[in-house]
């Protein structure tokens, strides 16, 4: 009974500590599925974690933008095999709205490579048409045909009123930022912005949608792009040279390498979590040391029965740890039980609720290794008492004074 | 010449530390086959005794010797080791560990003493052996030994002393736990297995009734001095 409850505890904490670690690497390892396949991220020079943010994570704001000059003269380069461009600024309730070109579609990859799927719907044909992220169509409950009006800047109450957009596609969840994005061509980023000068209205002034149309809607900057080069030995020579590009101050940088500076920063609180979620696995080892010791009084006839068929002090001592190890190995690997079962059970929900990918693999080094170390914390707890198990036996012989 | 099991000669035992007690015993034997009851009250000594002659205290003088080894030269592991592989040791009541089955009780001794568990050979048969001459019912040997009833306890106790045949019992208060016509039943078995084994007893015990059982009765007060030292 009270093994059991010992066994329970260990189990729990076990689970406890793995789980903590496997949403650690999920969300380090989503973290780092948010943009695969894009070689360099380009935008107007600032800090790359800040590039990162804004461009791939829509977290801040962008400080300056590239122009479109500029951003022909990078997608004529030789080493350039597609280019996308982004233009952010615009909102829509609490998401944001991302201009771009269909090319995007294409070439945006998360997750090792998957691609954006339309849940239902199409990619924009309209100037006027968007295509909405799956949170902002479950939130807001948007449907195919709805019609929306964006505002200008983010938290602003300000609206281009005049020019609403339409849904013509809904995306499926991907569990990255798109899920929170309207995306809309950046033509339309233009047309909505045609009766705008530095950030304000022009008073007075409402160019029909029809005008607009006719329009020349090339953009006159970009926020930032994402660009895929032709073979990977080029990309640190391209990047050299759009970090060297003398008509604008720009930034290139690697995605991978700015999640990992990213991670660096927010890896600390996860490695708190981390050294909390050990402590519990302390605790609970603890709690079996406590366990042993009050058993040692009533386990007094037991070791002078042993003691009495020929058991060395010694044995009883080591029978003990051995028992503690025991007791320590099937809560580790019940907890790594525990652990299969709550995943199988939350995959689905934390998929669905955080785009939060857990994925079920057979333990590797890390729980093994894990278990191994509750095992022998096991042991090296069980010492104390086992020594004192030691001394009684010795002293009581096999005696049991009733 | 008849061999000797048991010798104790001059041997002295001070009890560590203030207020304890000392024992002297200048002679005691036990020859092969023998059995002895050895009548005393509490506080005789008895269980000093006891644990002198199995080697779990060293006496501060004198010599002890079983089945020809003389114990007192030996270090305390060898002195386990002689105990597991020499002597059988029955206990007053509550012998056996409860979580065990009956097999395993039985079998214990053998896991601390290799040569006696290559004496009895094929270890499940010889257990099973003991089971149906004490009497005890067909099966048992799964059951969970707290399922048992005391009698029954006792008889997997004497089974588990003789397993892999010892030439040294050492039985402590055995029968006081058992009501008058179950001691009369079980010195029937245990001595029967004795007789046939060979085996040496040595019984200690309060009960002077128990007397007619045994070659040799001996009182702790003839054969043992037991002093209390001041403070």
């Amino acid at each position: 009974m009270t093994v059991g409850m010992t066994i329970l505890a260990i189990a729990l904490s076990v689970a406890l500590f793995l789980g903590v670690e496997k949403v650690r690497t999920g969300a380090k390892a989503s973290f780092a599925d948010t943009i695969s396949g894009t070689d360099l991220i380009v935008g107007a020079r600032s800090g790359s974690v800040q590039l990162l943010l804004y461009s791939v994570f829509r977290i801040g704001n962008a400080t300056n933008n590239v122009t479109w000059q500029s951003y022909q003269d990078i997608a004529s380069r030789r080493e350039v095999d597609w280019i996308v461009p982004i233009s952010l600024g615009d909102s829509h309730r609490q998401f944001r709205v991302m201009g771009t070109d269909p090319a995007f579609f294409e070439h945006y990859k998360y997750r090792q490579g998957r691609s954006l799927a339309f849940a239902q719907g199409k990619i924009m044909e309209d100037l006027f048409d968007t295509v909405i992220g799956a949170e902002v169509a479950a939130t807001l409950n948007y449907s195919i045909g709805d019609p929306i009006v964006v505002a200008h800047g983010l938290a602003s109450f300000t609206e281009h009123k005049d020019q609403p957009f339409q849904i013509s596609g809904i995306l499926e969840r991907t569990g990255t930022p798109v899920d929170r994005t309207l995306i809309v061509s950046l033509e339309a980023i233009e047309a909505i912005h045609v009766d705008w000068r530095s950030g304000s209205q022009i008073p007075g002034q409402s160019t029909p949608v029809d005008v607009i149309r006719q329009m020349d809607l090339t953009p006159k900057a970009v926020t930032a792009a994402l660009v895929g080069v032709e073979s990977p030995l080029q990309t640190f020579a391209l990047q050299r040279s759009i970090n060297e590009y003398p008509e604008e101050p720009l930034l290139a940088i690697l995605p991978g390498v700015a999640l990992q500076e990213l991670w660096s920063i927010v890896g600390i609180a996860e490695t708190a979590l981390l050294a909390v979620s050990a402590m519990v696995v302390v605790t609970a080892l603890i709690g079996m040391m406590a366990t042993i010791f009050s058993s040692l009084n009533e386990r007094r006839r037991e070791m002078a029965i042993f003691r009495a068929m020929g058991a060395r002090p010694r044995t009883i001592m080591s029978m003990l740890v051995f028992e503690a190890m025991m007791t320590a190995a099937i809560g580790a690997l019940l907890g790594l039980g525990f652990l299969y079962i709550g995943l199988i059970i939350a995959q689905p929900l934390v998929d669905q609720a955080f785009g939060l990918w857990l994925p079920i693999e057979a333990p590797g080094s890390y729980e093994i290794v894990a278990i191994l170390a509750v095992i022998f914390a096991g042991a090296i707890v069980s010492l104390a008492p086992a020594l004192r198990a030691y001394r009684m036996s010795v002293a009581d012989g096999m005696m049991v004074k009733n | 010449m008849t061999e000797t099991v048991l010798k104790l000669s001059d041997v002295a035992y001070q009890w560590k530390g203030s207020g304890g007690f000392s024992i002297e015993v200048p002679r005691l034997e036990a020859n092969k086959g023998e059995t002895i009851l050895l009548l005393g009250r509490s506080g005789s000594g008895k269980s000093t005794l006891l644990s002198l002659i199995c080697g779990i205290v060293l006496p501060s003088s004198g010599s002890i010797e079983i089945a020809e080894t003389e114990l007192t030269a030996l270090s305390r592991g060898a002195r386990d080791r002689l105990r597991a592989e020499y002597i059988g040791v029955i206990f007053q009541q509550f012998n056996l560990l409860p979580f065990g089955s009956v097999m395993d009780n039985i079998l214990l001794p053998l896991r601390f003493a290799p040569e006696r568990r290559k004496r009895a050979g094929n270890i499940a048969n010889e257990a099973l052996r003991f089971c149906s001459a004490l009497g005890l019912p067909d099966g048992i040997e799964h059951l969970s030994a707290e399922k048992l009833s005391v009698g029954q306890q006792q008889r997997v106790a004497v089974a588990r002393a003789l397993i892999g045949y010892p030439p040294l019992i050492v039985a402590d208060e055995p029968t006081s736990a058992l009501d008058v016509d179950s001691q009369a039943g079980f010195l029937d078995l245990l001595f029967q297995q004795i007789k046939e084994h060979g085996t040496s007893l040595l019984m200690v015990s309060h009960d002077p009734r128990l007397g007619e059982f045994f070659d040799r009765v001996i009182n702790m007060e003839d054969i043992a001095k037991v002093g209390r030292v001041p403070a």
